[in-house]
């Protein structure tokens, strides 16, 4: 019997967080499609979350984009394949590296910021005193925040996708030059655009994760400062889970659709 | 919404009862207020008095009973209906809840910029006057967290007056602050139902500041209001808690 409740608690506060998270993803809709809109506080968001993280996402595509060349090479080059390793690189990087490395690196810094700001927010009373304000926190906080999540993911992408192919290139042509516009020919060759627009636009998801998971957490927090550390924690970690989580579905599902 | 009650009383509350899955911290409260009067909600720590001022302003929603604000029964009003009736209110917080990424200047515009068609020049100049009447106009470009706590008092009354409520709520306006910033706290709470005759509720624990600004009493224990009226039947009274208050006023 002991057991059994050792599961079922877990179990339920699992089946608990879920559900609420499910109603608070449906509030925050539903505010974000009333009016009036709050564009202001969306480009701001969009401009804290997306504009920000930038340097982040190129310097991760860069280091990406190295590895990846002098790691395929090695392997490339023992079976012979050493004229693959361009594809390999601009294959790798748009199909599943860039967009997953994107979205992890804006999940550790976003995640962590959304929780920590909203969670601050919520123990030193600035979300109630807006609601005293006949402001809805939904609408200003949440639906911002998660929206430009969305937008803010998919272009990042671009840039790490960008970035690292560019580096890919200069790491490859260190140590065995080849011209830039022959690496992108042969990279690219025989790829359609079902190739780079799928993969790319699934961080989409990633950010209404990210968006949703640390907007939620944030919301909840209680026990003062240390609640918000908390909040800040679980906001990454749970993001980064779903994020990993989704990717394998996303996958299966772009595999099949295209 | 609908509902709609003949009663003049800025807020009327009947029946309200709410608990956090223990015993009731409030349980079948019902009180009305008077108009252009400063009521002081006092009782000891845990009782609930800041509760009963979120469940006004609807923050929290009662397990049972109804809270009729301008006569709008706002438990059952939908979101749409009860922003409506939040802009008729003012909410002072303890700990002044400004928001901290904002200047004090944008403190106070926010509602103003929420709810109202004033253009930017006209806005400033409101919010001038605001943070003028609280004595705080030379500090509007500074953040909170560069001013002390009883400016962020006077900033969060600011903020709260801004869409010209008809009713202020205090939560523990006092709290944490030296008597003399104290007495300037209250003498604007005063100020507030002399000069621009707005009924206020105070929610504090602290007998001096309650006896300094109030035209009512109300205290609560065990859920329920012990006593309701004017600081003469508070002196007069029997009860040994009351009792024990009246003596820590003299």
């Amino acid at each position: 019997m002991q057991d059994v409740r050792a599961v079922g608690k877990p179990l339920q506060t699992m089946v608990e967080w879920t559900g609420d998270l499910g109603f608070f993803c449906w509030r925050a809709a539903k505010a974000s499609l009333s009016r009036p809109f709050e564009g202001r506080e969306f480009l701001r968001q969009l401009d804290a979350i997306g504009a920000k993280s930038l340097p982040l996402a190129a310097l991760a595509g860069a280091a990406t984009g190295v590895v990846l060349s002098m790691q395929t090479r090695d392997s490339l080059t023992r079976f012979g394949a050493k004229s693959l390793l361009p594809a390999v690189i601009v294959y790798s990087l748009l199909k599943e590296t860039g967009p997953i490395i994107a979205s992890l690196i804006v999940c550790g810094r976003v995640s962590a910021g959304i929780g920590a700001e909203l969670g601050s927010m919520r123990v030193t009373e600035q979300i109630d005193a807006m609601e005293a304000s006949a402001v809805d926190p939904y609408k200003y906080l949440v639906a911002t925040r998660i929206l430009a999540c969305i937008v803010a993911l998919p272009l990042l992408t671009v840039v790490t996708d960008f970035v690292g192919v560019m580096m890919g290139w200069v790491a490859s042509t260190l140590l065995d030059p080849i011209p830039l516009k022959l690496f992108l020919s042969s990279g690219f060759k025989g790829g359609t655009l079902s190739d780079i627009l799928p993969p790319t636009f699934k961080t989409a998801i990633f950010g209404l994760i990210i968006g949703a998971v640390s907007c939620f957490q944030g919301m909840r927090t209680s026990g003062g400062t240390k609640g918000v550390g908390r909040s800040a924690t679980s906001s990454v970690v749970l993001a980064s889970l779903f994020i990993m989580l989704a990717d394998i579905v996303l996958v299966r599902l772009i595999l099949e659709v295209f | 919404m609908e509902q709609q009650t003949k009663s003049e009383a800025p807020i009327t509350v009947a029946g309200l009862c709410k608990s956090f899955g223990g015993p009731a911290v409030l349980d079948g409260i019902a009180f009305q207020l008077e108009p252009r009067k400063v009521t002081c909600v006092l009782g000891r720590s845990g009782t609930g008095k800041s509760v009963l001022l979120r469940l006004l302003i609807g923050i929290e929603k009662p397990d049972a009973g109804s809270i009729c604000l301008e006569g709008h029964d706002i438990s059952t009003a939908s979101p749409k209906e009860l922003n409506e009736a939040r802009k008729k209110v003012g909410f002072l917080f303890q700990q002044s809840a400004l928001y901290d990424s904002m200047t004090i200047e944008e403190n106070v515009a926010f509602p103003l910029r929420r709810h109202t068609r004033l253009s930017g020049v006209e806005r400033r100049e409101r919010v001038h006057q605001l943070l003028e009447s609280v004595g705080m106009d030379r500090d509007f470009a500074k953040m909170p967290s560069e001013i002390s706590g009883g400016m962020r008092k006077r900033v969060g009354l600011a903020r709260a007056l801004a869409l010209e409520p008809k009713i202020v709520m205090f939560d523990e306006p006092t709290a944490g602050l030296d008597p003399i910033t104290a007495a300037e706290i209250a003498k604007l709470i005063v100020e507030l139902r002399d000069q621009r005759h707005i009924t206020s509720i105070v929610v504090t624990h602290d007998i001096h500041t309650a006896h300094a600004i109030a035209d009512r009493l109300l205290v609560l224990d065990g859920g329920k209001i012990l006593f309701d009226g004017t600081f003469e039947d508070f002196h007069r009274s029997e009860n040994p808690f009351i009792a024990l208050l009246v003596k820590d006023a003299a």
